[in-house]
């Protein structure tokens, strides 16, 4: 018996790699058959995420170099999605445009959800006046449509990539606190947390431990329907020209650029980068919407 | 029923002093002092630290925070928002009168539309569930929650200027002096605007109506011998409403800020394109009205929504 048991400890690393790596494909697999479209916006966010990392290299162009006898070159010619009015190659723009998207959508998601779920989750676990007051200042902020709201940050703030994260993390943890309370409230009254309360668990041992853990089905839903909001809020602020610098290449600045007085002879600058926008949203809603109904078929409804 | 609604106000005021401290806290509390900002518009040293106490004077923030605060409220609640910043001697309130019915006016004929046109949709797709109907309503739906309101503007442009000829009017009419033109200017906006509610509302009542129709009361209607129509418009439809006007308040709220940059491409002259061009040059007064107005009007909407469904579903009236 006991060396059975030391056998399957003293397996090699690479098997038990390998074994974690066919259980990990297997379940890929099985969530691609489950859920298509899930599997075809991770697809989509696979490659946009890739794109995004080799933009230096698969770039034809550097984003900002200018050719001046390209001005609104069409599609198809020198620049394969055509240029814009400095003639630079809006694919090489679009290619790194992807990278400040997704890094500021990524990394607002992960700190503002995260904060929000921590405080969602302490709101909940303490109850009383202090789960009262914390709600009490969600629903301020929620009060705000996200784009208002960053708005009249980014006008205190000024604009930058920094500030827009800050903002946009404003604007993603109130609705977190609120989505992820109602499941940690439920959480708080289950037999496991009381188990733990009765052998003298602090609370903080409990609340990360116990609840938070617990509600990561909850949070890696919330991330990737958020991120596709953070990704339209970004592009939105930056099309108004308060998000990210202009000199920044991103989806929203570009489609600002192209302007509507260029578009009726230049379709591609319109075009192009809202395809990428909606592409990007399309897919984490897809993903996100295939891993609610995986994850926890309670939120079924709740997107 | 009284004790949902007296539960529903009473929580309503606690939350507007609390959006009214958040209005005032982001412009008050954040790094960056509104004086310097608006001399430095024109440009390093060009004005002397005598200068800028008098600016601080005049914008009122050389004073404690507190009294900025109950200034602030002050003027909010008895309708005087000040003067605007950027454009001295033009006060604020003089610039909502044009502006505000324009905004409005743009968001209820975008929330019209849009649950016109939803409603039906949902309905028949859900009642002939897999047909091609079903299927053209869920790209339709899946789209409009995919693409950037913005980006839907820029299009619905595009295509209106490419084969229509048709450009955003330079001055947009107003709609107690000259209904008909200004219904003409503001339906495409609206139209545009809308397509996020109207596929958003689709999929919400696709869904409503899905799972009400496997119900018992549905079978038993129908076993009855009550013709279909009526079976889905007085027994099914009615429930299927709940989950609606339940998302319609995040609805409105989206909506709100989709309209702002609705304004700014379609250069409409209201509350929202005005409130962009006052954060680039820093116009706080402006800003920290408008903000404030908003969240308001979107604070009003949700508690009459959840009168409403208070109203509308009995089983949620505690109290």
């Amino acid at each position: 018996m006991l060396s059975q048991t030391t056998g399957v400890v003293s397996q090699p690393t690479l098997t038990r790699w390998l074994q974690g790596t066919i259980g990990a494909g297997r379940g890929l697999v099985d969530f691609s058959v489950r859920k298509p479209m899930g599997a075809v916006g991770g697809g989509i966010l696979l490659i946009l995420v890739l794109i995004a990392i080799f933009a230096p290299i698969i770039s034809p162009y550097p984003p900002t170099e200018v050719h001046p006898k390209l001005l609104f070159a069409p599609p198809g010619s020198e620049l394969l999605l055509g240029g814009d009015f400095a003639g630079r190659d809006v694919m090489s723009r679009l290619f790194y445009g992807g990278r400040i998207s997704l890094f500021v959508g990524i990394v607002s998601v992960g700190i503002g959800i995260s904060i929000g779920s921590l405080l969602g989750c302490i709101s909940a676990y303490y109850g009383g006046k202090f789960d009262l007051i914390i709600q009490r200042f969600v629903d301020a902020f929620i009060a705000f449509p996200g784009i208002i709201l960053g708005l009249a940050l980014m006008a205190a703030l000024g604009s930058s990539v920094f500030n827009i994260i800050i903002a946009l993390c404003v604007v993603l943890a109130p609705s977190a606190i609120r989505t992820v309370r109602s499941q940690a409230l439920a959480i708080k009254e289950s037999d496991y947390v009381l188990a733990a309360r009765a052998v003298g668990a602090s609370d903080m041992r409990i609340i990360i431990r116990h609840v938070t853990p617990n509600c990561m089905a909850l949070f890696i839903v919330l991330a990737t329907l958020n991120l596709g909001y953070a990704i339209i809020v970004e592009a939105s602020l930056s099309f108004l020209g308060v998000g990210v610098p202009p000199d920044v290449p991103t989806w929203g600045g570009m489609l600002a650029e192209g302007g509507i007085t260029d578009i009726q002879n230049a379709y591609w600058l319109a075009v192009f980068p809202g395809v990428a926008l909606a592409l990007a949203v399309f897919g984490l809603n897809m993903l996100g919407d295939a891993l609610r109904d995986v994850l926890d078929p309670r939120l079924r409804g709740t997107g | 029923m009284t004790g949902y609604v007296v539960q529903r106000v009473a929580l309503f005021i606690p939350t507007l002093i609390l959006v009214s401290f958040v209005v005032f806290g982001i412009m008050r509390f954040l790094p960056g002092d509104p004086a310097l900002a608006i001399l430095s518009m024109g440009g390093e040293g060009s004005f002397t630290e005598e200068d800028l106490e008098r600016m601080r004077k005049k914008l009122g923030t050389d004073k404690p925070y507190h009294i900025q605060y109950v200034l602030f409220i002050k003027k909010t609640a008895t309708g005087d928002f000040g003067e605007s910043f950027f454009y001295p001697g033009i006060k604020v309130a003089e610039m909502l009168k044009t502006r505000f019915p324009l905004s409005v006016e743009l968001a209820i004929l975008a929330l019209t539309i849009s649950y016109v046109i939803a409603v039906p949709i949902g309905v028949l797709s859900a009642v002939k569930q897999d047909s091609w109907f079903d299927y053209a309503a869920r790209v339709f739906s899946i789209g409009g929650v995919a693409l950037p309101t913005f980006w839907v503007g820029i299009l619905v442009i595009f295509v209106l200027a490419k084969f229509f000829n048709w450009l955003p009017p330079l001055g947009y009419a107003q709609i107690y002096t000259d209904p008909l033109t200004n219904l003409q200017q503001l339906i495409f906006p609206a139209c545009a605007l809308g397509y996020f509610n109207t596929a958003f509302a689709t999929r919400v009542t696709r869904s409503a109506m899905l799972e009400v129709m496997r119900e018992d009361y549905i079978r038993t209607a129908r076993s009855k011998g009550l013709r279909e129509l009526l079976v889905i418009a007085r027994h099914a439809l009615k429930n299927a409403f709940l989950p609606v006007i339940t998302v319609a308040g995040f609805q409105f709220s989206r909506l709100i800020g989709g309209a702002v940059i609705m304004e700014v491409i379609f250069v409409i002259p209201g509350m929202g394109s005005l409130l962009v061009a006052s954060v680039l040059v820093r116009d706080y007064p402006i800003v920290q009205t408008f903000v404030m107005l908003i969240a308001v009007v979107v604070l009003v909407l949700n508690l009459i929504i959840d009168l409403l469904y208070g109203w509308i579903n009995p089983r949620i009236r505690y109290g």
